[in-house]
């Protein structure tokens, strides 16, 4: 018999990756995924790029091209004030890219920890949270954005601390009606009664589980951020001028909406670019860190 | 079958035929919500709109600024010219059947000078007393000559109110105004409409053609314009500069364009405050003259408002029978700027302009860093809502400020405020005895020439320092359906409804 | 299950206190005075004086806070300056407008998002997931006024088919109540239901791979109950989280959509009120919206219950 001889069986045994390995894993599978963040990460160079690839300057005014139509000179049209709406969109993206992903970071960063903290320790702890974080819940978030802005000074940093705080409380309410859905599981039972720490369990076991509608909440946010950031600077409160921002281009964009719609084209679809890329990305991080999932 | 069929059409017709003459209604699209509807605390432009079919004044000004009469039929004045006579107007009555006579203007200028809260205090400050002469003449007694004081009565200071409706509301009148102009108050929601209803018993109703006016706040300008070619608007102001030429070709609308009584200008810290000292731009006059001479004002008219204003450099227009032609406006001069900056020793000198969060202040902004930079200027622009920089205003925390106003019809409006020592509306901090005794002499002066002499030597001394660089006059930009005529270009940017016809 | 409804409901009381002095704090932190704002274009000292003294500007903080929650214990939210209107006045006048405004968006959203949500979860990689997908991303990266403006021109100007502006209460007419809302409420809804369709189609795969779920396929039950009676079911609970936030938040007013379509509700008050540091406006009106947005968590928090069973132990 010429049998063929299976392989010898591999001898070391494979390592026991941690559920953000695994994540990692799952995620380079992904094609959607993939697909976002080549995107975001090709938005972050035009950002990191600007100079080099603008064929203009932004800034510069000039009387002879007000609100011109696209052309050979000027892929996206001119402005109000005749400057090159191709070099301020590229341009743009930095402040647009800083104010959604800074402040939905701050939101993040403050808001997960709290809400961990609300829904696994309970009781008063929990109690005082919830009451604070509801009483953010009911003022209007433009106001609360608003108000820190204006109190902090007007300026592209201080408007995404503002619009990042804002965002906080929505941050702590999911994450804490998810931890509080999640703690009741049996795997919690289970790693409890192992004898892990409770910030053991915190981090390792409930946050991966509780990841995926915070993650798709903070990609949703990326959008509602950059859009604040349009809202604010509209009032004065944000990017300054001349230094483009697609949302405040937006909004300098809705008054000649009918004789220069070109000026609301370009800065509305790169809004749209960002915010699809970054949810395309957030479904894969999603579906990576969900362990339920191969 | 047939029989009945008809009977029914008949019987249609003739329940549907009194709804054939349908009441007539006027749309009006305003561009803000109006303040409070009391003619004494009343301190926005827009509640001026609504005043003008609501509140009828002692007198209005024309299309060429003249005084014309209304409620105060003549006047006179004095040798002396500190009494002026008024003679009232015969059978007017108040929209709640009182009688308006000498009685109720001297209730009125007390009202306006004593109501606390009273933004008219100011405006009437030199009448010292009201004398009713008989029924129809009144007189006021002036601490000194005022001659503003007829373009004042031709404004909020000179509208009546009922009094007997004013003592019965208290402070709580302008929730249900009662006036004595051609419509009277009906229902307001805020933010949402305030209608008037036509008065049957106005002394000029034959000149009024409307049963209802409903004014409605439409603060954005693309969407108050889409109302009126939407049909449900009948008239809108404020239309935005780069709209108005489109609409030149629309057979269903018309448009007015009137050349405003205000301006829109630079202010600069002169003096307010310690700021000043810290930036050549406020320490030296050369600065100034080098930072005017480096704005084209013709294509500042042109990129921030498509045209639509008059370049200026004094607080009237160019047009306007005060304006001094012994300062003209100059020609954008860059070699000359260069020169000046040169000489003071700053040949970079670096600011910050807060500007508005408007979109033409914006705009006037981005325009005047791009071309004052020729000169070597760095301009920094910081955007400011509206209640912040009128607060760094007043504090002299600013260096320059872009800032428009509404104008008056007396040049003293525009100017006294303005530049007179720590007057309310002078942030630039220019303090100048001389000035001011000019100042007051043109308040005292009745004679027009005489005033327009005593202004050139004002322009000449106040335009030497520029506390204020003027910029332009804006025009007001009406549109309005095809269908309404009589519609009169009235300087204070104000629509009148008096003679207002729409056909149908 | 009574226990807990009686404690949640104690817990409005502390929040409602925070609230208050949490726009109270926040009114004070916008910079400029007040009495100058008000005080309106010829900037009269005399009256500014006046309007110091009226809205007790000189006095501490904890006095001023004082006579607010004051006057509201006895029912009386103050008055706007600007208008002299009783707020509370103001808030009766625009109490029901955004009510109905918030609901229909509200229903439009549920009606949109979630059976999008279903649809792309369950047809997962396929086109029905990516036509979803880019539906609902478009709904939330476009700005409401943009979408407001672009559908006035359409559907009013060039159409002709709807008003592009003008509330009439529906209880004076019921179909230009509806014309006049239509609109507004798609725009609103468009946004919100961007944000359930998400919400619903991740916690949707998330639950679909769940063991439950294995079990009901197993059991041979077809597909539909198994997605609709339990996966659907338990997917409920960040969509109602998130649900019973977007609606505290369509409450206190949609600003930039209420200010395209001329809705007088409260959202364009409010901001209208910050720019003229119109205080008592401000902080009456967000009392009130505050007290709304509270009752409704409270519901949510009982739909949790109703939801997911194992809660109630």
């Amino acid at each position: 018999m010429s049998a063929v001889l299976p392989a010898p069986l591999a001898t070391t045994a494979p390592t026991p990756a941690g559920p953000w390995r695994r994540a990692w894993r799952k995620l380079r599978r992904r094609r959607g995924a993939l697909v976002g963040l080549a995107v975001v990460l090709a938005f972050v160079a035009m950002a990191l790029f600007s100079p080099w690839i603008a064929p203009q300057d932004p800034i510069a005014t000039s009387w002879s091209a007000i609100r011109q139509a696209p052309s050979a000179e000027h892929w996206f049209g001119t402005d109000e004030i005749g400057r090159d709406v191709f070099s301020r969109v590229i341009w743009g993206t930095r402040a647009s890219l800083l104010a959604g992903v800074v402040s939905v970071t701050i939101s993040l960063l403050l808001g997960v920890p709290i809400g961990l903290a609300a829904g696994f320790i309970g009781g008063w702890v929990d109690g005082i949270i919830s009451r604070i974080t509801d009483a953010f819940l009911a003022c209007p978030f433009l106001i609360l954005a608003i108000a820190l802005a204006a109190f902090l000074g007007p300026s592209l940093t201080n408007a995404m601390i503002a619009i990042g705080v804002s965002a906080t409380p929505i941050f702590v309410r999911l994450t804490r009606a998810q931890v509080i859905n999640v703690k009741v599981e049996d795997f919690i039972e289970a790693a409890r009664a192992v004898g892990n720490p409770p910030l053991r369990i915190a981090l390792r076991h409930v946050l991966p589980n509780i990841a995926a509608p915070v993650v798709v909440q903070a990609t949703l946010a990326i959008a509602s951020a950059v859009i604040a950031e349009a809202s604010l600077s509209f009032l004065g409160l944000g990017q300054q001028p001349p230094a483009p921002s697609w949302g405040s281009m937006l909004n300098t964009a809705k008054n000649f909406i009918d004789n220069a719609p070109w000026m609301a084209v370009w800065p509305g679809l790169s809004i749209f670019g960002l915010v699809l890329s970054f949810n395309l990305l957030g479904d894969g991080l999603r579906d990576a860190l969900d362990p339920r999932q191969r | 079958m047939k029989l009945s069929a008809r009977l029914l059409c008949s019987a249609l017709l003739l329940a549907l035929a009194p709804f054939a003459t349908q009441a007539q209604t006027l749309r009006v699209g305003l561009a803000e919500d109006p303040d409070v509807l009391d003619p004494s605390l009343a301190r926005s432009f827009v509640g001026r709109v609504v005043f003008s079919a609501l509140c009828d004044k002692l007198f209005d000004i024309d299309e060429k600024l003249a005084i014309q009469p209304q409620l105060a039929t003549g006047y006179e004045w004095s040798a002396d010219s500190k009494t002026l006579t008024l003679k009232l107007r015969q059978g007017v009555t108040f929209h709640d059947g009182e009688k308006f006579d000498a009685a109720a203007v001297k209730f009125n200028i007390e009202r306006h000078k004593t109501m606390p809260g009273s933004n008219r205090r100011g405006e009437l400050a030199p009448v010292a007393s009201v004398d009713v002469v008989d029924t129809n003449t009144v007189k006021l007694n002036l601490a000194a000559p005022f001659s503003p004081l007829l373009a004042q009565l031709a404004d909020r200071a000179g509208m009546m109110v009922s009094p007997k409706a004013a003592q019965a509301a208290g402070d709580k009148f302008g929730l249900k105004p009662v006036c004595s102009g051609p419509f009277k108050f009906v229902e307001r929601v805020a933010q949402d409409r305030i209608v008037l209803e036509r008065y049957p018993q106005y002394w000029n109703a034959a000149a009024i053609h409307f049963d209802k006016l409903v004014y409605t706040p439409i603060p954005d300008a693309t969407v108050r314009l889409s109302n009126l070619k939407a049909g449900q608007l009948d008239f809108i102001e404020r239309v935005a500069s780069s709209d108005i030429a489109k609409l030149q070709s629309d057979k269903k609308l018309k448009t007015s364009r009137i050349t405003e009584i205000g301006y829109q200008g630079i202010t600069i810290n002169i003096g307010k405050s310690e700021k000043a000292k810290q930036n050549p731009l406020g320490r030296d006059a050369r600065v100034r003259e080098a930072f005017e001479l480096s704005l084209d004002r013709t294509g500042l008219a042109q990129v921030v408002m498509d045209k639509e204003a008059t370049v200026g450099n004094q607080w009237v227009a160019p047009t306007n029978a005060y304006y001094a032609k012994n300062v003209p406006v100059p020609k954008r001069d860059i070699a000359r700027a260069k020169q000046l900056l040169k000489e003071a020793g700053v040949p970079n000198p670096s600011f910050t302009l807060v500007a508005p969060t408007t979109s033409d202040a914006q705009r006037l902004a981005l325009v005047v860093q791009a071309m004052t930079r020729e000169a070597g200027f760095d301009v920094k622009i910081q955007a400011a809502e509206f209640a912040t920089s009128l607060n760094m205003a007043d504090k002299g925390d600013y260096e320059a400020y872009i800032l428009a106003w509404s104008g008056r019809a007396d040049p003293d409006g525009n100017l006294f405020s303005f530049h007179g020592c720590k007057q309310p509306l002078n942030y630039t901090g220019y303090c100048d005895a001389e000035t001011d005794k000019l100042l007051n002499q043109s308040r005292e002066l009745r004679d027009p020439a005489e005033r327009k002499k005593v202004f050139d030597q004002i322009a000449a001394r106040v335009m030497k320092e520029r506390p204020v660089i003027y910029l332009y006059h804006r025009n007001w930009l009406w549109a309005y359906t095809a269908r309404l005529s009589g519609v009169r270009e009235i300087p204070d940017g104000l629509l009148r409804v008096t003679g207002l016809k729409l056909a149908s | 299950m009574f226990d807990f409804f009686i404690k949640r409901v104690a817990t409005i009381v502390p929040t409602l206190v925070f609230v208050s002095m949490l726009i109270f704090g926040l009114q004070q932190l916008l910079p400029g005075d007040p009495a100058m704002i008000l005080a309106g274009e010829d900037q009269d000292p005399t009256v500014v004086a006046y309007l110091r003294t009226k809205l007790h500007l000189d006095e501490p903080l904890p006095v001023r806070y004082a006579y607010w929650v004051g006057g509201v214990l006895r029912g009386d939210l103050g008055e706007s300056v600007r208008s002299q209107e009783p707020v509370l006045h103001l808030v009766m006048q625009k109490l029901p407008v955004t009510v109905e405004l918030a609901l229909l968006a509200f229903v439009i959203a549920l009606v949109i998002g979630i059976p999008a949500g279903v649809v792309s979860a369950v047809g997962r990689g396929t086109a029905w997931d990516y036509v979803a997908n880019v539906f609902a991303l478009w709904g939330i990266s476009t700005p409401n006024f943009w979408l407001g403006i672009l559908m006035i021109m359409l559907f009013s100007v060039q159409l002709g088919w709807l008003p592009a502006s003008g509330y009439v209460s529906p209880f004076e007419e019921l179909g230009a109540n509806l014309a006049a809302m239509i609109m507004p409420a798609f725009v609103l809804g468009n946004a919100i239901a961007a944000v359930l369709m998400r919400h619903t189609r991740s916690a949707m795969l998330q639950v679909m791979s769940a063991d439950y779920v294995r079990t009901a396929r197993a059991k041979g039950l077809n597909e539909r109950t198994v997605v609709l009676k339990h996966a659907l079911r338990n997917a409920l609970t960040p969509i109602i989280t998130l649900g019973a936030l977007e609606l505290g938040t369509l409450l206190s007013g949609a600003v930039l959509t209420e200010q395209v379509f001329t809705i007088p509700g409260f959202g364009k008050l409010i901001v209208d009120s910050v720019f003229n540091r119109d205080y008592a406006v401000v902080q009456g009106v967000v009392l009130v919206t505050a007290t709304a947005y509270i009752v409704l968590n409270l519901l949510a928090d009982m739909a949790y219950f109703l939801v997911n069973p194992r809660l109630r132990s």
